[in-house]
């Protein structure tokens, strides 16, 4: 499959008209990627996404900004913190966990629902995405949503394309609804915990009502962090009242701004996960997360959204959901052998209808299979 | 409003259903006399009425879904409804279709507060929703203003909002799993308690399609910690554009109010009249609210008042007790009880980009003098949400017809300066026709096709959302 790719010309459509051309003459699978930061080698006509780039609309009066989907996360998010505002989303950079070297972008966030920290708080990306364009696999551009953040017109093909992975369509431009940049942040750290007693902890925290805009855990050094970001009067306000209900399950002790982030992005790019084998990705109800990281018995694990993100890392080749055994949730192998999704049939045999009807001719099928894992 | 032609074979079909709805249900859950069935004639779009072939009143996700599998064994129409409230026709029935209406499953579930969920039966009404859980400090967000009455159900087919969405989002972004049965009753369970789809997100398209992909019988809502407090600061301007401006840069300058209201002259002219809440007569008024401790709303006020006085507002309320914050909000929430009170209105709820917000203002008030029908402006100022209410004389021949097209000027004009038809009510039979201004007919093929998959054959609310032109072929 490598060597298919290498040395092959890439396609690189500059346009959404020439992406929309290069469709409806393709008769192959197309390998499809954007950053190619979580990219696997896999078969078709490699495409690229990154020559659509820039920024169409930013207007920080409507909190809306639309770009091209090939362009990079960071040129996206410079933009907005020149205006003092930010993704809310906190997309994670995969780049470390999975030893890539692209440049992320925003339509390849889109298209796996990239989420980190603050989903707890303000949602995935899905939640943050307000208007795609994109070209299915007859060629044809089509466009949902728009630049207003609230639109009931129709149905929501928006919240159908975050997180497709490129099954339905190749995306050309994506619109956000954005947010004011917190003024300042701290976070809460408790030391000692065990993972049942840390999600405790978290819960109690995210309970509050002191807005704690995101809860994580690492066994391995014990700690668990709580965030707390705004204004600096209530920030103080807050770090004050959440050290008051999790004085219970021990010492609390406070970062500042600075150790606070680097907390935080350690935890976004789930650096625990470093070192060798299979890295999994598990979305479950948090209060049952203990009772899961017990059993997957993993080399290395890290609880994100107070524990309904669990980071596990696995020798190459554990199967993990053998040792799981059914739990309420799912659980992805994102770095290590692709490994589906086992499906409810049902829900199978609607995913599979619509993927049908947008891609006839099975041009992102491979695209689909193969990040299915990743 | 024109609907699909009658299939008369339907009509003559109605004693064979009523007998197998009869074997699956008990008597009490089906309804099917004329006089009765009169009840379900419309919903909160009364300016439509047709009177459904039947009327089912399940009392579990079982027996719904073997209401779905005999009306699809029988090609009958299924029409599903809430609580009735829904603005834009969504549960306007058909001669030949039947009622599923979901005012009995009304059982919460599960309440879960270390994982912030509730898991209930969709025939709730949204308050009580909040109802079950304030006790213990939680509420849940999504408020549409007929949260008294309307249904969870409803909220989900028209993903409804409310005035606190630019803080809290909508009800997609509050919608965790749900159990949808299929017009086949088929029963499959989307999502769950746990925060992201496995695969693709069906729940994401299931949210907001008007009822046309299934029928939610059960919901896993997300819920929230209540705040300490909220206090809103009243702002009065002598044009809208100030206010609009104002309005983009608190929005701007890093906080986030819950709610950011405006009202234009009309509208605080009639409320005065009607409620007496002691609002001065100028062009616009903006609410604020914000949440948090005292101190925290002070902190966030003093932010936002201080930008309110770079606009050089007429007049800046800042509320300090539980009893001004009524006053302040007293106005507001009367709107449309006091504009009701001046003769028959139609409300839509188009939404447009913030900054275009002065120019629609006063698109919309030369459409009112072109048309000889008065318009108040009430709205979610922070979202872009348009709340124009259009005065019109139900008995007086021809007023509403003067009004729905002037309704749908206005929605043009939302579309053209970036906006949409409809940012909380939904499509339903109401904007149907309007859709070719907002999409092409392959925006359109491609939001068929999904419901191609969940309804080949196109059985559930078949008539609305889409123009019947454009569903003709597929309904047949």
């Amino acid at each position: 499959m490598q060597s298919k790719e290498r040395g092959a010309a890439v396609l690189r459509p500059e346009s959404e008209e020439h992406l929309a051309e290069i469709v409806r003459g393709a008769n192959g699978p197309l390998s499809v990627r954007g950053g190619a930061t979580r990219h696997t080698p896999r078969p078709g006509e490699a495409l690229t996404t990154v020559g659509m780039t820039g920024i169409t609309l930013y207007e920080p009066g409507a909190l809306t900004i639309v770009a091209r989907a090939g362009t990079p996360m960071a040129e996206v998010q410079a933009a907005l913190a020149a205006e003092g505002q930010r993704l809310p989303f906190e997309p994670m950079d995969h780049r470390n966990l999975l030893g890539t070297d692209g440049v992320p972008t925003i339509g390849g966030a889109v298209a796996m629902n990239v989420s980190g920290p603050r989903r707890v708080q303000v949602g995935a990306c899905r939640d943050s995405l307000i208007g795609v364009r994109f070209v299915d696999g007859e060629g044809t551009v089509i466009k949902n949503g728009g630049r207003v953040m609230k639109n009931v017109t129709g149905y929501d093909l928006v919240k159908l394309m975050a997180g497709a992975r490129g099954a339905l369509g190749i995306l050309s431009e994506v619109s956000f609804k954005i947010l004011p940049a917190a003024a300042t942040e701290a976070t809460l750290r408790l030391t000692g915990l065990d993972v049942a007693q840390a999600v405790r902890a978290m819960a109690a925290g995210l309970s509050s009502p002191f807005e704690v805009t995101a809860a994580a855990h690492d066994p391995a050094t014990t700690q668990t962090w709580m965030r707390i970001e705004g204004l600096d009067g209530s920030v103080a306000y807050r770090t004050k009242e959440l050290s008051r209900v999790l004085a219970p399950f021990g010492t609390v002790d406070r970062l500042d701004p600075d150790a606070s982030a680097t907390v935080w992005r350690a935890v976004r790019d789930a650096q625990a996960m470093q070192g060798t084998g299979d890295v999994w990705r598990l979305s479950v109800r948090p209060s049952h997360a203990a009772d899961i990281v017990a059993r997957a018995g993993a080399e290395a694990s890290l609880l994100d959204w107070g524990g309904g993100l669990i980071w596990l890392r696995l020798p190459t080749g554990t199967d993990l959901r053998d040792r799981l055994g059914p739990f309420a949730g799912h659980a992805t192998r994102v770095r290590g052998a692709p490994d589906p999704q086992p499906e409810d049939a049902a829900l199978a045999a609607l995913t599979s209808g619509i993927r049908a009807r947008f891609d006839p001719k099975g041009l992102f099928r491979s695209t689909h299979h193969q990040t299915a894992g990743a | 409003m024109e609907m699909p032609r009658i299939d008369p074979f339907a009509l003559a079909k109605k004693d064979k259903l009523i007998a197998r709805l009869s074997e699956v249900l008990p008597d009490d859950a089906i309804i099917h006399a004329e006089e009765e069935t009169r009840a379900y004639e419309c919903d909160a779009l009364t300016a439509y009425k047709c009177p459904p072939l039947a009327v089912v009143l399940p009392r579990s996700t079982s027996e719904v879904s073997a209401v779905l599998k005999i009306c699809h064994d029988m090609d009958v129409p299924v029409v599903p409804r809430g609580s009735g409230t829904s603005l834009a026709g969504g549960a306007l029935p058909t001669a030949d279709c039947v009622i599923l209406g979901v005012a009995r499953l009304t059982d919460v579930l599960e309440v879960d507060y270390d994982d912030r969920i509730i898991r209930l039966q969709t025939g709730r009404t949204n308050l009580s929703v909040t109802g079950a859980v304030e006790a213990d400090g939680f509420f849940y967000a999504p408020d549409p203003s007929s949260q008294l009455a309307c249904a969870i159900a409803g909220n989900i087919a028209m993903n409804s909002g409310g005035a606190h969405c630019l803080k809290y989002g909508v009800t997609t972004n509050n919608l965790l799993g749900v159990t949808l049965v299929q017009m086949d009753g088929t029963v499959v369970e989307i999502g769950g308690a746990h925060m992201d789809s496995a695969g693709m997100d069906l729940l994401g398209v299931v949210c907001g399609s008007e009822g046309q992909l299934g029928v939610v019988t059960e919901a896993t809502l997300r819920i929230l910690p209540k705040p300490e407090g909220a206090r809103p600061v009243l702002i009065a301007f002598d044009d809208n554009e100030t206010a609009g401006e104002c309005v983009a840069d608190i929005i701007k300058a890093g906080v986030l109010p819950v709610a950011i209201e405006f009202m234009d002259r009309p509208v605080i002219r009639a409320t005065e009249a009607f409620a007496h809440a002691g609002y001065p007569d100028v062009e616009a008024l903006l609410i604020v609210e914000v949440e948090g401790s005292e101190d925290e709303i002070d902190e966030q006020l003093e932010v936002i008042e201080k930008i309110a006085r770079s606009h050089d507002p007429v007049e800046l309320r800042r509320s300090t007790s539980e009893t001004e914050s009524a006053a302040i909000w007293l106005g507001r929430k009367s709107a449309f009880g006091a504009m009701g009170q001046i003769n028959d209105y139609m409300c839509l709820d188009g939404t447009i980009p913030v900054s275009e917000l002065p120019g629609v203002l006063r698109g919309i008030r030369e459409l009112s003098k072109k048309y000889g029908l008065d318009v108040g402006n009430v709205f979610h100022a922070g979202d872009g949400n348009m709340h124009p209410l259009i005065l019109f004389d139900a008995n007086k021949p021809g007023d509403l017809e003067l009004c729905e097209e002037m309704g749908a000027e206005i929605l043009k004009l939302c579309v053209e300066v970036g906006g949409c038809l409809t940012g909380e009510h939904g499509v339903g039979v109401e904007k149907r026709d309007l859709m070719h201004h907002q999409f092409n007919p392959g925006d359109m093929e491609a939001q068929l096709r999904v419901k191609d998959v969940f309804d080949p054959k196109w059985l559930l609310n078949p008539a609305k959302v889409f123009p019947l032109d454009v569903t003709a072929s597929r309904r047949a």
